[in-house]
């Protein structure tokens, strides 16, 4: 038997779950979990320079992984400077435990230095809360803040630890829990076998189907099986921002992502199938458009893991409760047993979509000519081309995030890293740091934009601290892009607050950091700047590259339409 | 439709908050609320009485049974069930009106419980229904103060909202 401090039992249960990292910031309340993880050389504690960036850390690493992310913060200010991050999380329902100070329980509720009650600011967006009442639960609460972060439909788990359940005079017996049991959580895993089966009847039975796939898929690690039963079935597919990579995006069914600025033939099919087959995807507002002028003739089969995502905005016909992966893995072997449609069943379907594709092409965006500001699209293609295609990339939010989704074309799940939901700008930045801590062999690329960017620079310390050789994409519109689109389309042009005025001297700035930082205004120096910047894998490189204030993205829904209703350019409509 | 929904709670600090403040941060509606411990300590039972579509009843019983506290949870209007209402109402009872007030409280087959020179109160249980009129019966004498605790429920029969 082996008696521990409330906070040794903290950084030994982090070893014992396998944590390799950790993401935080002291202060009082946390400092006798601090003073534990001096004390032991299992987990690595990354200091970070602002505690939302400790939750977009720890974010990063889970998309990356499919395992939690861990947080350490302090009460009161430390934990309320976190709340941007753990609903960045749940809105896109990654896996992450948050370990919170908190003020000696006797002082709870008193107004106490540095007291917040922060499971109840929180708890409209984690999956669950903890508060330890005594030190002798920490092991049990703490494995179950892991398995609920983890399982079911994944999330983040808040735990709230007031500073004498650490107390380092306090010892109580420390056993890992290899196992627990919430009596009121089991969630799901197989489908209904029925419902599964009128499924896979549809599906046989559709002229114009199209699979709609989305998060769940990179959660629930089925991109593999979706691959198959798509390769199998000959099926169009769309993903949706969040679903990017769980289906490759090369392959000739791919339709690349859906919504508001996804593209063209995707919208089109959505609007013009008679069967979709949405799995691990929630129907949003950013894809569904106006949910009553949404697909008109399709029938829906929905499987997901989570029942109250299921008729939630849009009702499904056959909805299927149920894990993605071993939901795909029972479809393709009931698939197996049944006698193909026929060949040509989709042939008309496929001519359909490929004169949508056509009518496109080559009309995306119109290059830069020599003498013109690069277009941030080109941009990105060359990036694409410099890591050929095989990057970790990272966003932040704004027309660069679209422009990077649309543009880098990624063939693995796992790789396209973005606040799908929430839309925090500021993500990306630190989501990079984690996921480059994890990957240390792997190019790791964040395409932020100066505004953005801003939100989260002060990690360039945390970078210079840790090593962490990140390449930051900051395609510099010198403007709140997004925003003065919108400002462009529906308020006359009024570009209210949306341009960034005295812009710092970002390659002074980096290399106030001791990094280096390259300035690019041309199409000429953009191949050698790249080719400069990915030279070393492990250096953080910033490339500061001037881009077309002006742009748009498109394709763009027409609001309150249908998904087929798009602008195209700055000049065309469907 | 108003539905009547029992949930079966964790006994845990924190656990009412959550099912409360799903309720606004979702925009569903409480039309009344009733809690307390069951015969098991480590239990809550707890029942809403809420208004909405077939659309919006299936989302609030989705999202109640997704919050980790939920063990167990059952809209009784789904089948025979017996609605109850407990109310305390004070009345003024002064001169004729407080024989009128006892001939209304038997009708009801309501109980005076305290009395003053001036004032009844009156214990009633019913469904809502029935406690909507008494209220409105007791109105032209002069009601003084209402509580009322809110529905709590059970199905008919043999069905158990139990573990
Ligand atoms: C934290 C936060 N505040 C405000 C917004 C609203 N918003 C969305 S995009 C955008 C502009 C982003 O500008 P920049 O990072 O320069 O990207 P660009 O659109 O120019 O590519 C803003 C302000 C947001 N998404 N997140
Ligand atoms: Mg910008």
């Amino acid at each position: 038997m082996e008696l521990l401090s409330g906070a040794d039992m903290i950084a030994r249960f982090l070893k014992d779950e396998g944590v390799e990292h950790i993401y935080g910031y002291p202060g009082g309340a946390a400092l006798h979990i601090y003073d534990a993880l001096f004390r032991q050389d299992s987990v690595k504690h990354i200091l970070v320079r602002h505690e939302q960036a400790a939750t977009h850390a720890a974010d990063g690493y889970a998309r990356a992984t499919g395992k939690p992310g861990v947080v350490l913060v302090t009460s009161g200010p430390g934990a309320t400077n976190a709340v941007t991050g753990i609903a960045t999380a749940y809105m896109d329902s990654i896996p992450m435990v948050v370990l919170c100070g908190q003020v000696m329980s006797h002082l709870i509720g008193e107004d106490a230095f540095q007291e917040t009650d922060i499971v109840g600011v929180t708890r409209p967006v984690v999956k669950h809360s903890f508060s330890i009442k005594h030190p002798s639960e920490i092991p049990e609460v703490l494995k179950k803040a892991f398995y609920l972060a983890a399982t079911g439909r994944p999330g983040p788990v808040l735990v709230d630890i007031p500073k004498d359940m650490t107390s380092p005079t306090e010892r109580y017996e420390y056993v890992y829990p290899k196992k627990v049991k919430i009596r009121s959580y089991n969630p799901v895993t197989r489908g209904h076998t029925g419902q599964i089966k009128k499924a896979v009847d549809m599906m046989l039975k559709a002229r114009r189907p199209v699979f709609y796939t989305g998060g769940g898929i990179i959660t629930g690690r089925a991109s593999e099986a979706l691959t198959d039963l798509v390769q199998r079935l000959g099926f169009p597919i769309t993903t949706t921002l969040m679903g990017i990579g769980g289906f490759p995006q090369g392959d000739r069914c791919s339709l690349g992502w859906l919504g508001m600025h996804g593209s063209y033939e995707a919208n089109m099919a959505m609007h013009h199938a008679d069967l979709i087959i949405a799995i691990g995807a929630r129907f949003d507002d950013r894809v569904t458009n106006n949910t009553s002028k949404f697909c008109p003739t399709a029938k829906i089969v929905h499987v997901d893991i989570d029942p109250s995502s299921i008729s939630k905005t849009v009702r499904a016909d056959v909805p299927i409760v149920g894990a993605a992966g071993s939901v795909i893995d029972e479809m393709i072997s009931l698939l197996q047993d049944r006698e193909p449609a026929s060949p040509d069943a989709l042939t008309e379907w496929w001519k359909t979509i490929d004169d949508w594709r056509a009518e496109r092409e080559g009309k995306l965006y119109e290059p830069s000519k020599p003498g013109e500001a690069l277009k941030p699209q080109e941009v990105i293609e060359a990036v694409y081309r410099a890591t050929r295609g095989e990057a970790f990339v990272t966003t932040d939010v704004g027309q660069h995030q679209m422009f990077a989704a649309q543009y880098y074309k990624f063939a693995k799940p796992n790789r396209f890293i973005t606040s799908g939901g929430l839309g925090t700008m500021g993500f990306g930045f630190p989501a990079a740091m984690g996921v480059k801590l994890n990957f240390p062999q792997d190019d790791v690329v964040c395409f932020t934009g100066e505004g953005s960017f801003q939100m989260m620079m002060q990690e360039l310390s945390t970078c210079k601290q840790f090593d962490v050789g990140v390449k930051i994409v900051n395609l510099n519109n010198q403007s709140l892009g997004m925003v003065r689109q919108w400002q462009d389309l529906n308020y006359k042009s009024r570009h209210a607050h949306s341009y960034m005025e005295s812009l710092p001297d970002f390659a002074k700035l980096i290399e106030a950091y001791g990094f280096t930082a390259i300035k690019v205004t041309t199409f000429a120096e953009l191949e050698p700047a790249l080719e400069r910047a990915f030279a070393d894998t492990n250096e953080l490189v910033f490339l500061d590259i001037y881009v077309d204030p002006f742009e748009h993205v498109y394709p763009m829904q027409v609001p309150l339409g249908s998904m087929r209703d798009m602008l195209l350019s700055k000049t065309e409509r469907t | 439709m108003r539905h009547i929904i029992s949930i079966l709670l964790e006994n845990e600090p924190g656990a009412l908050s959550r099912v409360v403040g799903l309720f606004s941060q979702r925009n569903f509606n409480i039309e009344t609320l009733n809690v307390a411990p069951t015969e098991d300590p480590s239990l809550s039972r707890l029942t809403v009485t809420t208004v909405g579509d077939d659309r919006v009843i299936e989302q609030i019983t989705k999202h109640l049974n997704k919050l980790i506290d939920v063990v167990k949870l059952v809209d009784l209007t789904e089948g025979n069930h017996i609605e109850r209402e407990l109310m305390l109402v004070k009345v003024k009872a002064l001169g004729a009106s407080r024989d009128e007030v006892k001939r209304t409280a038997d009708i009801f087959r309501a109980q005076i419980v305290d009395v003053t020179p001036s004032v009844y109160t009156v214990q009633i249980t019913g469904d809502a229904g029935k406690l909507d009129a008494f209220v409105q019966a007791m109105a032209p004498i002069g009601i003084l103060e209402v509580a009322r605790t809110g529905v709590s429920g059970i199905a008919r029969g043999d069905k158990l909202l139990s573990l």
